[in-house]
């Protein structure tokens, strides 16, 4: 085996190294838990993107940005790497543990880079370890990046399926359907509330429905907009909207915004909405003086 | 102005709809902290919700400063929201209630000052745009004279 040119300074040592040894490395990261367990179908898929890798900590160590995890050698591969970080995440692994499992890689990198050198102990091949475990330092960071990205990802598909199941519409009477908002009403989620209450509207065959916003925190000048887009898709369907359950510090704060609600029903409550609702119907609530105040 | 309490402003991205929640919250937070009262409260989140989107719809994005402010009569907050978006060519309309360049209401500017106790653009065409609101905390009198 050459002994190193001693000329060449220990990433230059590491980038011919990771190009040499391309093969041999890459096939024994193929059987790293990393890459086994996200190409468990096929180990030359593993060995592919095994070899990806080499080859940008290759042109990372050769522009000599070690520990620059925005060193354009690691673009080629982030995308990769976000993706097997997303696989891992999915499988339930923790950024942390990714990143674990990174440092995984480096064990047999090593073994590979001292059988380089005749004298493993000499100054060049311990300043080449030293920059190959930099390296592989880096590479870990870059992986928790963009698993944590991954993970941030996720959090917000798990948003948009909370947003579906959290717009429960409810049969209140007769032809009569209620909408309890609750949170943060965006553009997103109105689409949603919108979509499920005409859909109610047209399977219950409701004249009235009650858009219920006491749970909602803020109402600007956009949630205003979106309940009223809703009240006018509404009305095109047959159906009165009536929207209920205004706070009194929101009602100051919508009026001096200049949002003209005007054209929209409003109660203070659901039950006040509720009750103008069957009132129209010419259903009448009173309380029966038997029993109603047994307790 | 008399400004102290520099150190505790919070700076915060504004990038997406999850961003403006988290400014939603944060101002919340702090305007309960410094003593507003709920209806205070309800009005800064609601101007900040504004301003705020703005600043992703319109400016393409940037980013909110929150300050808590002490002027040695009550305390305040100040909300910057600045990008470095294609700034507004003519602020006087921007500013005119029901005026949008999109599919808005136009009522978050015009609203928005409405909404605080001193209110500011700073804009140039080409180079973005910095909205500050500032708000204080209605004091309670110490006596009741001079309110008939
Ligand atoms: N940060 C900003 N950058 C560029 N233009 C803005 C910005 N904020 C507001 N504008 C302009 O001012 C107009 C009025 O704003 P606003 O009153 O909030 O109404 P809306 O957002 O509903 O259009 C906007 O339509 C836009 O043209
Ligand atoms: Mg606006």
């Amino acid at each position: 085996m050459p002994e190193q040119d001693a000329a060449e300074s220990a990433p230059q040592v590491v980038s011919s190294f990771l190009e040499r040894r391309r093969e041999q490395v890459a096939q024994r990261w193929a059987d790293a838990l990393l890459f086994r367990s996200v190409f468990t179908l096929s180990r030359d898929e593993a060995v592919e993107a095994c070899k990806a890798v080499v080859d940008a900590l290759s042109e990372v160590a050769v522009s000599g940005r070690l520990e620059d995890i925005d060193a354009p050698g690691f673009g080629t591969v982030r995308e990769q790497l976000g993706r097997m970080a997303a696989t891992r995440a999915r499988a339930g692994s923790t950024p942390s543990q990714i990143a674990d499992e990174v440092a995984g890689l480096r064990v047999p990198a090593m073994d590979l880079l001292r059988d380089e050198f005749t004298d493993p102990t000499s100054a060049q091949a311990q300043e080449s370890v030293l920059a190959l475990t930099v390296l592989l330092g880096t590479l870990r960071l870059v992986v928790m990046e963009t698993a944590l990205d991954a993970n941030s990802e996720l959090i917000e598909r798990q948003r948009q399926q909370l947003l579906e199941v959290a717009t429960p519409v409810i049969k209140l009477w007769e032809s009569t359907v209620a909408v309890p908002l609750i949170g943060t009403l965006d553009s997103a989620r109105s689409q949603v509330v919108m979509e499920s209450l005409l859909e109610a509207i047209v399977d219950q065959r409701a004249r009235y429905a009650i858009l219920d916003i006491t749970g909602v925190p803020t109402v600007d000048s956009l949630v205003a907009q979106h309940l009223m887009k809703t009240v006018a898709a509404a009305r095109l369907m047959g159906a009165e909207c009536i929207v209920s359950g205004i706070r009194p510090a929101i009602a100051q704060t919508i009026v001096q915004l200049g949002i003209d609600l005007g054209s929209v029903v409003t109660r203070a409550s659901l039950a006040d909405a509720l009750a103008y609702a069957l009132g129209r119907q010419g259903i009448e609530m009173t309380r029966s003086d038997t029993g109603a105040s047994a307790r | 102005m008399h400004i102290s309490g520099q150190a505790s402003a919070t700076s915060l991205p504004i990038g997406s709809d999850a961003d403006l929640a988290w400014v939603r919250q944060h101002v919340r937070q702090c305007a309960a902290q410094l003593g507003f009262g709920l209806v205070q409260q309800t009005k800064l989140v609601t101007a900040a919700s504004e301003l705020a989107r703005n600043t992703l719809v319109h400016g393409g994005g940037g980013h909110a400063e929150i300050t808590p402010l002490d002027n040695g009569l009550t305390r305040g907050l100040r909300m910057r929201f600045a990008d470095q978006g294609p700034g507004i060519r003519d602020l006087e309309l921007a500013m005119t209630d029901g005026y949008t360049s999109g599919g808005g209401l136009g009522l978050g500017l015009s609203g928005a000052k409405r909404l605080v106790h001193e209110f500011r653009v700073d804009t140039e065409p080409g180079r973005g745009t910095t909205v500050t609101a500032v708000a204080w905390v209605a004091q309670v009198p110490a006596s009741r004279k001079g309110l008939q």
